[in-house]
């Protein structure tokens, strides 16, 4: 419509540029706060502001906002807990929001699950956790790719790292492989070995039964003129696919 | 004028569509003026306009850059009209797109850390600046590797003054010693090195091509002309001034410039307020055509603009059993280098020659014995997975070299009061264009530097014989 209408190229434009100046807002560099309160309590006030929940490394309980969006305001009494896990899953974070947060040096775990702003930058900066951070969470991220995996050699104690249903990645098993290697201490989850392969037999037929594991739901490719067999362990939705 | 038959009613109607006549013949009319782009005869539709602000000589990536810069910097719309000059569209022997690709910050003058660091701040943000609506987003395809630099006894003192600097300025550099470098690289052989350093951020390689056509499309959707071209020639008008010392020295001003058509003898020329030279390999070309540097008039010969072309080889090997996805972009103190390209076990990798062993400029035809006799030798000492490998493609691309200093030109011609300078800068050129179309786009439009300062990348330290030169190990 938009190529037709030049009003609707505007409001299309605007309300782009309203949420980029959200996550702007969001992401913005809270100094005044680091100012008056310390990094540790702006880091921890950062955190909530974004919707994420975090644990400092001398108390056992996480604090997050409630479903209304309400937070106890007790960390200020504790300005010099530093945080050991946080919580940033499906929020706004992206690699300027990082500043906030690159005071912890004692960062643990830090989980960015399904943020749709965490890119290869956002990644590319981690390096200054490369002394503590231990497991760290980035799938469901959309716009990271293979480029900012690599910058991820940096953190040298990292021992678990989830990279599950990452859209960018085009060759899960493979990068999975890549990435053991390059950390050979870590342990990586969400990608199988056998994920995206397709498998032919000798006539360069597809097999019978091939399951293929998409991001949604197993596929089940059958040739044509027979019917579909359902393994035992596969259960719930499968698309069927009739190989011609 | 047709008479409606049958119908006496709406007299004014035909009194309306009188008016509309004669307004349609007033505007004509105003077209037709001097100063318009309407032409009575209908020439090639691809020749550029008759008038143009300013001519940009050059399409590669620092050109359009310039181009996007200066239609972003104007305040008005339709304020400048910038015309883009492109001999070649296909790019086949641009320095642009046969380009390795790196960006790094590991330089020891502060105004290329600066420019490498606006440059990557640029790239990070790229699709809020260069994104076109009804487009797909850009993916510069960027490896965050880093550059690994390995300095032997003889210059790693060099090597810890340009971490100071590079640290002073912003660049998240480290120093490495052998033994952590073994243990970070085991596939690295550290004999001899006797200190490393390594770039944690802001550093790797991306996708040339897509950073051009990114620029390219963002520039024309702002409404950047563009021709594809060849300038052949320069119109100047010539007036005199006196120096301190007396001499009187002539001073040229481009008046039009002669864009020719590909493959045919028409040309156009271009009445033009301000000329940008960004031609790359043949910038020198170019300001010579104007005159300058033929040594006939009042020692014109110490103006000429150094630059010219020199060949660079690249070579694609393939070794299974190569370092994987953590090596960064290694260059060696013996001048070799490699980066990681792609998943698949495949590298890039290529040396400087010598100054004395220059290769031949006159075609792009890659020199086999060149790997075998300098690039394998000290790779394979490097890497010692390097021994097994094979060469599976090759090609050779122009830096657009400055003779003088290696360092970019930047800045106005003293001898031609309206050509701005946005060469030389000698393998560089991809990596900070970003950054010098923004400084270049301020110089014409603000009249000064503001974000950078490049003013040491003027032409006048060519006169006064005064190189700015990068001190680095290799």
């Amino acid at each position: 419509m938009n190529q037709r209408f030049y009003d609707v190229e505007v409001f299309w434009r605007w309300s782009r540029w309203l949420k980029s100046r959200r996550v702007q807002r969001k992401n913005a560099y809270f100094g005044f706060t680091q100012k008056k309160f310390g990094v540790n309590i702006a880091a921890a006030y950062y955190v909530l502001h974004l919707g994420g929940s975090f644990r400092f490394t001398d108390q056992s309980e996480w604090v997050h906002a409630n479903s209304r969006g309400k937070f106890s305001y007790n960390f200020l009494n504790t300005p010099d807990s530093t945080i050991e896990e946080v919580d940033l899953s499906r929020t706004l974070i992206n690699h300027n929001g990082l500043d906030n947060i690159v005071s912890q040096k004692t960062l643990r775990s830090l989980s960015v699950q399904g943020c749709p702003n965490v890119d290869d930058w956002f990644l590319a900066r981690l390096h200054v956790f490369g002394e503590s951070l231990q497991e760290l969470d980035v799938s469901h991220c959309p716009r990271i790719t293979v480029g900012g995996l690599v910058a991820l050699q940096h953190l040298r104690k990292l021992r678990r790292l989830d990279v599950s249903s990452l859209v960018g990645v085009s060759s899960p098993s493979l990068v999975r492989i890549l990435l053991e290697e390059m950390l050979p201490l870590c342990e990586v989850t969400g990608a199988e070995y056998d994920q995206g392969f397709v498998q032919h037999d000798s006539m360069g037929q597809l097999k019978e039964d091939t399951w293929l594991e998409t991001r949604s739901f197993p596929v089940c490719i059958y040739p044509a003129g027979s019917e579909p067999r359902l393994a035992p362990s596969h259960s719930g939705e499968f698309l069927f696919l009739q190989a011609a | 004028y047709t008479f409606m038959t049958g119908s006496c009613r709406l007299p004014r109607g035909d009194l309306l569509y009188l008016e509309g006549q004669f307004k349609a013949i007033r505007e004509k009319a105003a077209a037709a003026m001097p100063g318009t782009d309407w032409s009575p005869v209908e020439l090639r539709r691809d020749l550029p306009p008759d008038r143009a602000d300013i001519v940009v000589v050059g399409g590669g990536v620092i050109g359009w850059s310039v181009a996007y810069w200066l239609k972003k910097k104007e305040r008005v719309r339709d304020g400048v009209r910038v015309l883009v000059v492109e001999k070649d569209p296909t790019y086949s022997e641009a320095s642009t797109v046969l380009s390795a690709g790196g960006i790094r910050q590991q330089f020891s003058l502060k105004e290329n850390i600066q420019l490498s660091l606006a440059s990557v701040d640029f790239m990070r943000n790229i699709n809020e600046h260069l994104w076109v609506l009804n487009e797909d987003p850009i993916d510069l395809q960027f490896n965050h590797s880093g550059y690994l630099f390995l300095a032997s006894e003889s210059v790693a003192h060099i090597m810890e003054e340009n971490y100071v600097t590079q640290r002073e300025h912003g660049a998240k550099v480290t120093l490495l010693s052998p033994a952590q470098l073994k243990e970070r690289f085991p596939w690295l052989n550290t004999d001899g090195v006797v200190l490393a350093s390594y770039g944690l951020e802001n550093e790797g390689w991306f996708d040339p091509w897509s950073l051009l056509n990114a620029f390219r499309r963002k520039a024309m959707s702002m409404g950047v002309f563009h021709c594809h071209g060849e300038v052949t020639g320069f119109t100047c008008t010539t007036s005199s001034r006196e120096t301190e010392d007396g001499d009187v020295l002539r001073i040229k001003r481009i008046k039009y410039i002669d864009v020719k058509m590909p493959d045919s003898r028409e040309y156009q020329p271009v009445e033009c307020a301000i000329v940008i030279n960004a031609a790359g390999v043949n910038s020198g070309k170019i300001a010579d055509m104007i005159g300058i540097g033929s040594g006939s008039e009042h020692s014109m010969a110490g103006f000429s603009l150094p630059v010219e072309p020199r060949k660079r080889y690249v070579y694609v090997v393939h070794c299974p059993d190569g370092p994987g996805l953590e090596s960064p972009f290694l260059i060696d103190y013996s001048g070799v280098y490699f980066r990681r390209e792609g998943l698949g076990g495949n590298y890039i990798t290529g040396n400087s020659p010598e100054e004395t062993e220059e290769p031949d400029i006159s075609d792009l035809k890659v020199d086999h014995e060149f790997f075998q006799e300098k690039v394998w030798p000290h790779l394979s000492h490097r890497v010692p997975a390097f021994e097994s490998l094979k060469v599976t493609g090759a090609w050779a691309g122009f830096y657009d070299y400055n003779t003088f200093d290696q360092n970019a030109i930047i800045g106005l011609h003293p001898r031609i009061s309206n050509m701005f300078l946005a060469t030389g800068f000698s393998g560089h050129g991809l990596q900070h264009s970003p950054a010098v179309g923004c400084a270049v786009a301020e110089l014409v439009l603000d009249g000064g530097f503001r974000t950078i300062d490049l003013s040491a990348f003027d032409f006048k330290r060519i006169l006064q014989q005064e190189p700015i030169l990068e001190r680095n190990i290799v």
